[in-house]
């Protein structure tokens, strides 16, 4: 592009350019971060807000008559959400190694555990509107519970989603060790719906109990 | 390398930007001087008439000021760059066709226009800051009137709490209290969705918010009628939720209370009227005190005909326009929340006469 | 990513049409983002047309108060997410990846999506006009301003589909925002040429990096916003319904926390146009580009800190209002220096008065009276005043009209050479010129003094005795003006396209990659890997005796 001769000119520079993939992962779940970030606000701000019940207190509390404490069932949930980051990160070593079998088995486990806390909020949410009469319209409570747990499962079914179409081609041959950069990132989003449990988890079940008494 | 612009555009250009900012000032001087003829109507925020108006127009002159000679510098720094840079002069002067000196910039300069708008802004920002503290009252001040202002769509019921009435439309507020200046405490409530209470001359806007109680304090300093209106939209008849606010000597106040504290006038000669009133579906909707109609869902007609106008503003209060109000109020304030009652002619007429007895 | 495929088997029309749908390529994704935003600026323009029409003198009846309440909404609406976002997004796409010397945007496909939802978006949000009425009969586009404010747009007093019309178009369009955001901050920090370190990017990517990450994070919070309304109007939710202990205080908090850093994702692009016009047409380097830098990253990160502004009658304390205006006076500071910055640029030039360079000083001298007025309200107790009035309405066209939409056309004009490879007509460009900013100045100016007078927005018409009338006409006169400019410039545009003069690759004798390859750009943008030493490669090119990496 110069006239100059080469030697004159000072080196080219190196661009510090990133991997685009992982970048692309990373801005996604910035955005995801905000998203659930106004749910969190919302959430937290309008704790002991409602009016009428039923309250946190009512449906989350059902100290000896109810069969279970509700957070403690659904800390048993969480338990399997949590470890399923675990086995995730475990399939995605097993692919860089190309241990294809390993990683269809740590996949599958990923998989069920996920599978398994779906299926307790699910049975949360029968709970809820069945035994206690909770849904969106019933009061401020009902209206944040299920749009913040809501949007946290929604999250989670895509993810499961992913892992089912993932775990067919891995069951038909067609995962390779070349495949696991893609599978690092999906294993990240994994982490984050993760991590936002977490904080769901504090702010529903702990905080919210507490504050709305 | 494309041709040169010809030389008439900088100076359209220059003239056009000596315009922008001489266009300002005169507009300007001629707002902001409540000497100049305007329309005597005008709700200006130059011409205040009661303490906090006065108080917010102190802090707007320097605003502007300030406002103003960024503006002139700043312009005017563009104006003579292209007078000056422009192609062919600097060309005519340098006598070469190359590119001129390349400057990269310039830290202390850049320092310099780093610093001293912050300044700027430090000075404009102590100033303000006083100025909220001292307009933005929370608690009424001691010997305060205090009236309770609720936003409805699309009019503005002023509840009287302590002298025991509530009238719509009109604001009544003395000046005095006592010979001493009287403050106005107004707590604003709303009872549907958010408006806002904005009568310049007497003081900035308040929002009225449902779910919120929001306070504003006046203190007139002149009698007199002042108009606002609401500056929160809030539906199709936003337009029309006028405000007018009456200052009253302290005689005049003292009486328009001990009247509005009456129950309704009660004519034998317009029983009739009033009968028919009671009887239709009026009563779900509107107050007459001292009858059976205590609807709170519209204005309180108690004392309709001490208010000049109708529909919170829309139209002046004369028999005609209430006899059309009665008939269809869509038609001078359409999407309003009274729909029009489908009664005859006559039955109109017997109505209003009895409403023009309310006084 | 490879040029579109074409189909043989489709007549020739059809089978363009079907290469322009089915693209990925970042240009002509680009295109179609910019043509969408133009037509739906025609249509946002006859809206405002209409309003000045029933507002040029109280008390007529061009449009009932309904209608006029739905144009101002759709007006908004349409200003702000289909001509300002399309536009800016549109010229990212197309020019950041020459810009940076590489073939695409990171991820074509991606790419393509989002402009789609965008488009979709956006015909859905218009479809209302035919589609709102719902069961009960009510409505048809949303009435119920831009910004939406809870309660009115509750079930109880907004019924029929409106503003769910209103919610689902913002909401898919943002997606394809977001889309695009995330695409333009990854293709600027993973695809730039050899040498070309982030500070020897040109300061357009620069800003166009920190748009995007505005984007990335601003838009979010308004769609969860949305969601929680819309669950109110779909599944009796109560999240803004006042009577259930739902707060109407909270969507303004949402809706601005995304709305005041969205008006920065609007005026940062027009930044970045004029940051790379006056330069060239001053014939200097950019002054002071790190500061540039600087500043354009601290209004990125202030902008998110100041958006109670817009709420400062709505009765908050006054310890958080004074917080707030501190925020908001300090923006000033970083605009200033670009203000600054840009001025000093043309010091010592040798400006050359072509079209693209009056748009971009006419930006100068109109951005900065909208600047001015913006600090102004900032002084809260002034704010008291003329919040919600004209006066706002003022400032803010001042910003988006005479910053924005004029910086747009400095870019049309500097680039469609770029684009299509003809040159558009300086003539009828001057004459748009002028005629916009008479017409401008005339329409919007006025509103100040109006806005001061007791003018609220958002009215239908007003009373006759409150001495409002003088300037609501010239209001609307100046728009006969501005309608005007803006037939010449559709008329340039269609003539230049036949017959403008051939372009060449640089018609601006200017400094950045995209005009070191042909015009329009071939598929693959660069024939050989550009390598940059900095900021103007160009420039060094052309003045290889005094290049720029000695300096930098
Ligand atoms: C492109 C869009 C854009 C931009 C860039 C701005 C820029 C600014 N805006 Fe504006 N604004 C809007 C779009 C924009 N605004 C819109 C759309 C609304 C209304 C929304 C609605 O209600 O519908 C609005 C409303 C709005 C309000 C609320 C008014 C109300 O409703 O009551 C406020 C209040 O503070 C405000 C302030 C500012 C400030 C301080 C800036 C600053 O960033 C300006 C900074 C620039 C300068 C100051 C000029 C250059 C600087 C110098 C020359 C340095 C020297 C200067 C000083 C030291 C002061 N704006
Ligand atoms: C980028 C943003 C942008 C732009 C460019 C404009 C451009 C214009 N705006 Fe805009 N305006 C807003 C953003 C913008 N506006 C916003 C955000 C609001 C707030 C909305 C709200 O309150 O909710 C607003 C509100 C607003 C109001 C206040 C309404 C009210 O509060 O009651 C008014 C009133 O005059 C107005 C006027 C105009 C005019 C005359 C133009 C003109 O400059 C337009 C010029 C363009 C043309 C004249 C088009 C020319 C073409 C034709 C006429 C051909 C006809 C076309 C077809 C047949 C398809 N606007
Ligand atoms: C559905 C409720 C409703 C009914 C029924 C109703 N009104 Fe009204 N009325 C209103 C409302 C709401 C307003 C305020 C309109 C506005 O200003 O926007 C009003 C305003 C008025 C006013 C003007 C008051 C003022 O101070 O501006 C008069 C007079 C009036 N109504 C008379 C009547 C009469 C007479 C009847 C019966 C024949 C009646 N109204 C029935 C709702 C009702
Ligand atoms: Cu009430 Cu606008
Ligand atoms: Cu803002």
């Amino acid at each position: 592009m110069s006239a100059l001769p080469a030697h004159d000119m000072p080196p080219l520079a190196r661009t510090g350019n990133l991997p685009r993939g992982k970048l692309g992962v990373l801005l996604l779940i910035l955005s995801e971060v905000f998203f659930f970030g106004t749910l969190i606000a919302v959430y937290v701000f309008y704790i002991g807000h409602h009016t009428g019940g039923p309250t946190p207190k009512d449906v989350f509390d059902a100290p000896l008559s109810g069969p279970t404490w509700q957070p403690l069932a659904v800390s048993f949930n969480s338990v399997f959400l949590l470890v399923s980051s675990l086995w995730i990160v475990l399939a995605h070593r097993a692919l860089c190694r190309g241990a294809t079998t390993a990683f269809g088995f740590w996949w599958l486990a990923t998989f069920a555990c996920g599978s398994v806390f779906l299926a307790g909020t699910a049975n949360e949410w029968h709970g809820l509107i069945m035994d206690d009469g909770l849904w969106m319209g019933t009061n401020l409570f009902g209206s944040c519970y299920y749009t913040l747990v809501g949007f946290h499962a929604l999250h989670v079914t895509a993810g499961l989603t992913i892992m089912a179409i993932v775990f067919v081609l891995t069951l038909a041959g067609k995962m390779h060790q070349r495949h696991a950069g893609k599978i690092e990132l999906l294993s990240w989003y994994w982490h984050f719906v993760d991590a936002v449990w977490i904080v769901v988890f504090t702010i529903v079940y702990v905080i919210g109990w507490w504050g709305a008494a | 390398m494309r041709q040169i612009a010809a030389r008439e555009g900088s100076v359209a250009l220059f003239a056009t930007l000596a315009a922008t900012c001489v266009a300002p000032a005169l507009t300007a001087a001629l707002v902001c001087d409540p000497s100049l003829p305007l329309h005597s109507g005008t709700p200006s925020m130059f011409d205040p008439r009661s303490a906090p108006a006065e108080m917010i127009l102190d802090i707007t002159w320097l605003v502007i000021a300030i406002c103003a000679v960024i503006f002139v510098v700043m312009e005017g720094l563009i104006i003579w760059a292209i007078i000056r840079y422009r192609a062919k002069h600097a060309r005519d002067t340098a006598g070469d066709t190359g590119e001129p000196p390349q400057v990269y910039g310039s830290n202390p300069i850049e320092l310099a226009w780093t610093v001293i708008p912050l300044l700027i802004v430090f000075v404009l920002f102590l100033v303000s800051a006083r100025g909220i503290f001292e307009i933005d009252k929370q608690e009424p001040p001691p010997g305060a009137l205090e009236v309770r202002v609720v936003g409805h769509r699309w009019w503005w019921e002023f509840d009287y709490g302590d002298l025991g009435f509530s009238t719509a439309a009109e604001l009544h507020i003395p000046l005095t209290k006592d010979g001493q200046p009287q403050s106005v405490f107004l707590t604003l409530e709303s009872a549907d969705v958010i408006h806002s209470f904005w009568v310049p001359q007497l003081g900035g806007k308040k929002d009225v918010v449902p779910g919120r109680t929001n306070y504003l304090w006046l203190q007139p300093r002149e009698t007199g009628r002042f108009v606002g209106q609401c500056a929160e939209y809030c539906g199709a008849q936003h337009a029309g939720m006028l405000i007018n606010v009456v200052v009253h000597e302290e005689d005049d106040f003292n009486a328009w209370v001990a009247n509005q504290q009456k129950p309704a006038h009660d004519d034998p000669a317009t029983a009739d009227g009033r009968d028919l009133f009671l009887s239709t579906a009026c009563i779900n909707c509107h107050t007459v005190r001292g009858t059976v109609a205590n609807g709170t869902f519209a204005p309180d007609l108690t004392h309709l005909m001490s208010r000049s106008v109708l529909g919170s503003g829309v139209i002046a209060n004369t028999p005609e326009h209430l006899r059309a109000w009665v008939w269809d109020p869509q038609d001078a304030k359409p999407g309003c929340d009274m729909p029009a009652m489908k009664l005859t002619r006559e039955d109109t007429d017997r109505i209003c006469a009895w409403l023009e007895t309310l006084h | 990513m490879s040029s579109s495929p074409v189909r043989p088997d489709l007549s020739p029309p059809l089978s363009r049409l079907h290469e322009w749908v089915v693209t990925v390529d970042h240009k002509r994704l680009g295109v179609m983002y910019i043509v969408t935003g133009l037509v739906f600026f025609l249509i946002g323009g006859f809206e405002a047309a209409m309003m000045r029409w029933q507002l040029a003198w109280p008390g007529l009846d061009i449009v009932m108060p309904e209608d006029f309440n739905r144009l101002f909404t759709m007006h908004g609406t349409t200003m702000v997410f289909l001509v300002g976002m399309p536009i800016l997004l549109g010229s990212a796409n197309y020019l950041v990846p020459l810009m940076i010397g590489t073939r695409d945007m990171a991820f074509p496909r991606l790419n393509a999506f989002g402009f789609w939802l965008f488009f979709f978006g956006g015909a859905l949000l218009y479809f209302s006009y035919f589609g709102a009425q719902g069961l009960y009969g009510m409505g048809s586009a949303p009435d119920v301003g831009w910004f939406a404010y809870a309660p009115l747009t509750e079930r109880t007093f907004s019924r029929g589909h409106s503003t769910d019309y209103w919610i689902l178009g913002l909401m898919v369009s943002g997606f394809g925002s977001i889309a695009t955001g995330i695409n333009l901050v990854t293709t600027i920090l993973c695809m730039r040429c050899t040498g070309m370190r982030l500070m020897k990017m040109p300061l357009f990517v620069w800003i166009m990096l920190v748009d995007a990450i505005l984007i990335v994070v601003a838009m979010p919070p308004l769609a969860a916003a949305q969601v929680m309304l819309l669950f109110d109007r779909s599944l009796g939710a109560h999240f803004f319904d006042v009577q259930a202990g739902g707060s109407a205080v909270l969507w303004q908090n949402l809706f601005w926390f995304f709305g005041h850093p969205e008006v920065y994702i609007l005026i940062l692009p027009a930044f970045a146009f004029v940051s790379e016009i006056i330069p060239v047409f001053s014939r200097k380097v950019l002054f002071g580009y790190p500061l540039m830098v600087a500043a354009t990253v601290t209004i990125g990160f202030i902008s998110m800190g100041v958006w109670v502004h817009h709420m400062f009658a709505i009765g908050l304390s006054p310890a958080v209002n004074t917080l707030f205006m501190a925020s908001t006076m300090l923006i000033g500071v970083p605009t200033g220096i670009k203000m600054f910055n840009w001025v000093a640029t043309m010091f010592g030039g040798r400006i050359r008065l072509h079209t693209p360079m009056l748009f971009s000083i006419g930006f100068l001298a109109q951005f900065l009276f909208g600047g001015l007025t913006g600090v102004m309200l900032a002084v809260v107790p002034f704010d008291w005043q003329v919040s919600d009035s004209y006066f706002v309405v003022g400032h803010f066209h001042y910003v988006l009209f005479g910053g924005l939409i004029f910086s747009i056309f400095a870019a049309i004009y500097y680039w469609f050479p770029k684009v299509s490879g003809r040159m558009l007509s300086e003539a009828l460009g001057k004459w748009q010129f002028w005629l916009l900013l008479i017409g401008f100045n005339l329409t919007f100016g006025p509103m100040h003094v109006s806005g001061m007078l007791g003018m609220p927005r958002r009215i239908y018409t007003y009373q006759l005795d409150r001495g409002w009338e003088i300037w609501n006409l010239l209001s609307s006169i100046g728009v006969l003006f501005q309608a005007l400019a803006i037939a010449f410039f559709i008329w340039n545009v269609i003539r230049s396209l036949q017959r403008g003069t051939p372009a060449g690759d640089d018609p601006w004798d200017a400094w950045t990659l995209e005009w070191s390859t042909t015009s329009p750009p071939p598929a693959w943008n660069f024939d050989t890997d550009p390598e940059v030493r900095s900021r103007r490669p160009l420039w060094d090119a052309k003045h290889p005796d005094d290049p720029d990496w000695k300096y930098e």
